[in-house]
């Protein structure tokens, strides 16, 4: 199976955020793994292995996508020091600011010349939070959507993938034929650390870093546009009490002054 | 007048709440016009249940492709009314279906997306909070059709009898709309609490139930809340997955949020930040919760919940 995972790099989710010209301030931010793609590096793996592996010369490849600044190679790195065996990095500066559709579009610019069996995708980037890119992948590539899987199971031979899909609107049992588009939560797995001999490896990986002109896609005026942004005036401070047997009543008297009940 | 699109939102076949949010956002634009994907012999019984908010006309699809392939189907039907009527703009539930709906629906039409709006004003501008609801974004599509997908509880609904026109229309649906199959569905348990992401007050238990929700229900439900959760009291099987608050649960935001023995993990901020009044049960005087609280108690929940129940009881007779 030739398997592509998509990863983004992300601000730090620890770190403050600012706005800076209408986007996020990325330069000032320690930048990470989205973490929830982590989870999606970790099943591409597990896919692999339980079908005879992603060495040199077996059956099956993963591949880490990806579209960012040049230094989203430290993200991808980390994909590859988890065992992906490849990647490619979309970077160009007319990328600076690309919303969700430009994503997708470059996304799927990529992938549609690869001829992937499964791309997995996160279900959500922990900056833009929007879990829309997958289900935008899977328009852009007429490929089936199986998103927000919490378990995954593949039958290579058949080309059959059968997904259990969890969200608000309860749990559904999905199946489609390859290619899908597939998107895990969190709870489908543990991810696993690099190793150091998958970190000393994956200093060797290859990493084909495109530009758009590259890729084909052109990128068109921007979809959406910010008019203003602005820091909401911070919670003031809050009564806070120490129960000494009267911090319920307590309670429940502050609720009934602010009306709540 | 122009005429602005709703996606009719239903949960196990029963409309949300969010129907009348999202036709109150709407009719500040234009006309609205809700737009019922129903399955084949269920469209009439749908559009009648949407029975308030100012809703003018509802158009109905029936087929059984909207159940069968989800998403995908559902996204195809959508795109094909929005290119043949042109309306102003697209208003769909901002949660995980809404939000896949109307990234698909951009795609086809070419059209930009707004996600988790919580306002919506009469000149298209979407209002949206973010970085942990830390900074208010206004902003505005600026090719195609608008396609904002608004947050339950966000908008105060005007609950007017609707007495819509409605209109039957056929679609074929596109061979690529069926290619992934739902072969079950299993609606969330719901209980007698309401919707966690519609509820005007949520109550929410963590790891220092230590397994034990009782006192966290007895609370909820002396003032008609719904029940949250912490990711690692659904991790520990105490209260079902569906509950979860936070990045990757729901996303609330109620008049009242009360989190009992929650430490108050950015993941779980994520979801529940912009709750207006926020009151934190902890007894650990560190937990960094306290920071956004408005209203702290220092204590063990075992003790303070029981008090605090008897107390609305009270207040409520
Ligand atoms: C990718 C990812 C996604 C995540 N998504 C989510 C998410 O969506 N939602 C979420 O909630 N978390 C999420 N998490 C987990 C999150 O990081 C925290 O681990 C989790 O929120 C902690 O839950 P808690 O506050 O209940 O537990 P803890 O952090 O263990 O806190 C328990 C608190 O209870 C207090 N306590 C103990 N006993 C009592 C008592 N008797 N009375 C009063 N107080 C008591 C303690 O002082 C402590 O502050 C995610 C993590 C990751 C990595
Ligand atoms: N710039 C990107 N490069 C690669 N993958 C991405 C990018 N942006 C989003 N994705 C993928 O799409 C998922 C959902 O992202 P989003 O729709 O931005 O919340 C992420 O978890 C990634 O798997």
């Amino acid at each position: 199976m030739k398997i592509a995972v998509c990863v983004k790099q992300v601000p730090d989710s620890w770190a403050e955020k600012k706005m800076v010209n209408g986007t996020l301030d990325r330069e000032n931010v320690d930048a990470v793994l989205n973490d929830l793609d982590e989870y999606a590096v970790e099943e591409a793996l597990r896919i692999a292995e339980e079908h005879g592996g992603n060495d040199e010369g077996g059956p099956n490849t993963v591949t880490v996508i990806s579209m960012g600044p040049e230094r989203a190679t430290e993200a991808v790195r980390k994909a590859l020091s988890m065992g992906a065996n490849d990647a490619i990095l979309v970077t160009d500066s007319k990328l600076a600011g690309a919303d969700a559709l430009t994503t997708s579009a470059v996304l799927a610019g990529v992938i549609s010349k690869e001829n992937f069996d499964l791309v997995l995708c996160g279900t959500e980037s922990t900056d833009a939070r929007m879990s829309v890119v997958p289900a935008m992948l899977a328009e852009r590539l007429s490929s089936a959507q199986l998103t927000f899987a919490s378990s995954v199971t593949v039958d290579p031979a058949s080309g059959k993938v059968t997904i259990s899909r969890v969200t608000e609107a309860g749990v559904d049992e999905m199946y489609a034929n390859f290619p899908c588009v597939i998107s895990v939560v969190e709870k489908i797995n543990e991810p696993r650390y690099p190793s150091f001999k998958g970190i000393m490896a994956a200093k060797k990986k290859s990493i084909d870093v495109r530009d758009l002109a590259a890729v084909g896609v052109s990128v068109t005026s921007a979809w959406s546009l910010v008019a203003d942004s602005a820091p909401r005036p911070p919670r003031a401070a809050g009564i806070k009490v120490t129960d000494d047997g009267s911090g319920g009543e307590k309670l429940a008297s502050y609720l009934a002054e602010k009306k709540l009940i | 007048m122009s005429n602005v699109f709703i996606l009719a939102d239903f949960l196990d076949g029963k409309p949300t709440k969010t129907n009348a949010e999202l036709a109150t956002a709407g009719a500040r634009i234009g006309s609205v016009t809700a737009v019922v994907l129903a399955p084949v012999g269920k469209g009439e019984a749908q559009a009648s249940s949407l029975a308030t908010g100012p809703i003018s006309q509802i158009l109905i699809v029936e087929s059984d492709y909207f159940s069968q392939n989800g998403v995908a189907a559902v996204a195809d039907a959508l795109a094909q009314l929005v290119t043949t009527k042109s309306p102003a703009a697209l208003l769909v539930a901002s949660h995980a279906f809404g939000k896949e709906v109307a990234a698909r629906v951009a795609v086809r039409t070419d059209s930009g997306i707004i996600t988790d709006a919580v306002d919506v004003s009469s000149d298209l501008t979407a209002t949206q909070l973010v970085f942990g609801g830390s900074t208010t974004v206004h902003s505005k599509v600026s090719h195609g059709t608008p396609i904002i997908t608004v947050r339950p509880n966000s908008i105060n609904a005007e609950l007017t009898p609707a007495t819509p026109v409605v209109e039957k229309i056929e679609l074929a649906l596109d061979e690529n709309s069926k290619k992934a199959t739902i072969t079950s569905s299993k609606p969330p348990v719901q209980g007698d609490r309401p919707q966690l992401t519609e509820a005007n007050i949520v109550v929410s238990g963590g790891r220092g139930t230590n397994g034990d929700f009782s006192p966290v229900e007895a609370f909820a439900d002396s003032m008609g809340a719904a029940v949250g959760a912490s990711r690692a009291a659904t991790d520990a099987g105490w209260y079902p997955h569906t509950h979860q608050v936070g990045q990757t649960g729901k996303s609330v935001s109620p008049q009242l949020y009360v989190a009992c023995g929650i430490s108050g993990a950015i993941q779980h901020r994520a979801g529940m930040q912009t709750s207006k009044t926020i009151v934190v049960i902890n007894k650990d005087p560190e937990a960094p919760l306290f920071e956004i609280a408005d209203f702290g108690v220092i204590g063990d929940l075992f003790a303070v919940l029981p008090k605090a129940t008897e107390g609305v009881k009270a207040h409520k007779s």
